[in-house]
Formats: structure tokens, sequence, C-alpha cells
């Protein structure tokens, strides 16, 4: 896994974690789903970038879905999908006034360095090698919750 | 059988299983993720699995009979049943994908249709080993036994 960024991901509040899980791909939708509920978080899970932006509330003219009690506190992602990629995806939440704080993930079967270098600087927090596994998110929201491994 | 048999039984074709190469260390997180809560989680993921590869295994064929085939398109439908097949821990269908992508990129279909085929006798192969699998430990839990925990050590790899 790549290193995060130095910026400050902990949640203000001790609450369970609200996670979008994005992925194309159903299985993977799933095992996501599954390997963050393990981990306590609530999981909601949108098979493309735009129905993530929609689920964000940062559609032009939509509403945010999900009303303030169900704020997303992390997005994860996956980086090859059709349409818009995991890339953009993260540039759109990053150049968002109300969503560039939230915490991205991207994660990628492929292990390609300027890839990884690409989304990191965009300001992605971390970029993991799928397939997923326990260990991986289990440090992710470890890291979330601010607690001590 | 009584139930330690059919336990030493599950336990001896899952090993023959990762020692083959049918299944990876990924097929032990699937395992590990079941649980009381969610005591079939295997078989739901691996049903999904399968019903998935199906259909781009179908999506594949009608791609590659076209007179003007659209490598992109084929080579979409392959990295899908590559990430899913990883995900699942099948690992020689993973790398039948792999082996595939690359003709792919060569945009040579004979050895595409090739490719096809290998990755088709792989799906075949590890689902017919994987009902296997399950219907042993259907039989196991129809008699109030337990699946046993697998542990990485026991898999020798």
């Amino acid at each position: 896994m790549a290193a995060p960024s130095s910026s400050n991901w902990v949640m203000e509040s001790p609450h369970v974690p609200h996670v979008l899980a994005v992925d194309d791909n159903l299985i993977d939708r799933k095992l996501v789903e599954k390997l963050l509920r393990n981990s306590s978080c609530k999981v909601t899970t949108a098979e493309n970038g735009p129905r993530a932006l929609e689920l964000l509330g940062l559609t032009s003219g939509g509403q945010n879905t999900m009303n303030g009690r169900s704020k997303v506190n992390l997005v994860i992602t996956d980086y090859c999908m059709p349409g818009m990629t995991g890339y953009e995806l993260l540039k759109k939440i990053k150049e968002s006034s109300v969503m560039k704080e939230v915490p991205v993930v991207i994660m990628s079967s492929e292990n390609i360095p300027t890839r990884i270098n690409k989304c990191l600087e965009e300001g992605a927090q971390m970029f993991i090698q799928k397939p997923l596994k326990q260990s991986d998110v289990k440090k992710l929201t470890c890291q979330l919750m601010n607690c001590e491994i | 059988m009584e139930v330690g048999q059919m336990q030493r039984q599950w336990l001896d074709y899952t090993r023959s299983l990762f020692l083959e190469g049918f299944l990876d260390a990924q097929f032990m997180q699937l395992q590990q993720l079941q649980d009381e809560n969610n005591p079939d989680f295997v078989v739901e993921v691996v049903s999904l699995f399968f019903q998935d590869s199906e259909r781009l295994l179908k999506d594949l064929t009608f791609a590659l009979d076209q007179n003007a085939v659209d490598f992109k398109k084929v080579d979409a439908h392959v990295h899908q049943l590559k990430g899913s097949s990883s995900s699942i821990g099948a690992q020689r269908v993973k790398n039948a994908c792999i082996d595939f992508r690359n003709f792919c990129e060569e945009q040579n279909i004979d050895a595409c249709l090739r490719c096809l085929q290998q990755v088709k006798e792989e799906y075949c192969l590890v689902k017919n080993k994987l009902e296997t699998l399950f219907r042993l430990e259907q039989q196991i839990v129809a008699v109030g036994g337990s699946i046993p925990l697998v542990e990485p050590t026991q898999m020798s790899f």
C-alpha cells in the first residue's frame, strides 16, 4: 500500500464511519462491503462515478441525498471504471468545496507507479492493490478512527 | 461416513485445490470472512462469480465472433473477468485472463480465440471443483458438523 498523506483524516466525533465504496465489478463491491462491515463501518456502494457523485450530492443542481446524519467519512473507489475513472472521481471530489476534505482511497489491480503517483498528487489518501484483504481494510479504518494498532 | 472423516475429506480436498493452483490465498480471505452472521458468505460470493463469469464468457464469445472485432471491448470484458476471478482466488482463471489481455493488446484474433477456450476450460474446472467443495460442506453441516477453519500453514504454500 502507498503511504497516506500527512493530512489529518481522523473523524471529529467517535461514531460509526460511513464509507462510500465505488466499483463497477459486482463481486468486488460485495467483497469490499463485507470487509468494511467487518471493520464496523456503515457502507453505501455505487457502481460508477456519476452515481457516487449523485450520492455525495455533487451533481449540478442535485441535493445531498444522504442527510447530515449520514455524512460520508471515506470514499474508496476502483481506478478502472468505464465512463468516469476513479481518478476523475477523485478530482471531482477534491474540486468540490463541500467534499474536498473527505479522504479518498484508490484501489487497482494494476501496480503502475505513474498511476499511483498521479492519484496521490491529486490528493488521494492511499492507494491499495487489489484483491482487497482484511488487513488492508483494517489498517484503513483504524487510521480513520485513529485507533492504536 | 462419520463427521470426522467428512471433515478430513474436506480438508484434503481443499488442500488439493490450493496445491494444484485452482485457488490461491485470496480464497482463504473469503473463508475467513464467513462467520455466524454470514454463514453462507463464500457460497454467495462464488455464486455471484459464476453468474457474472458466464455472462462475460457469453459476451466474449459474441465479441470475438464479429467480422470486425472490437478489441477494446474484448479487453474490457477480460479485465472484468480477471478482476473477479482474482478477488475470489480463482488463480488459474485469473492467469488465463492475464494471457488473454496480452493478445488483445496485440490484436491477435487467433490467439484470442485460443485464450477464450483456455479461460472457458479453467472456469469449468474451478466451477466443478468449488461445487464439489460446497457439496462436501453441505454434507458436514447436514450431520451437525462444522466446516474446519483453514490455516495457511495447512495449505503448504
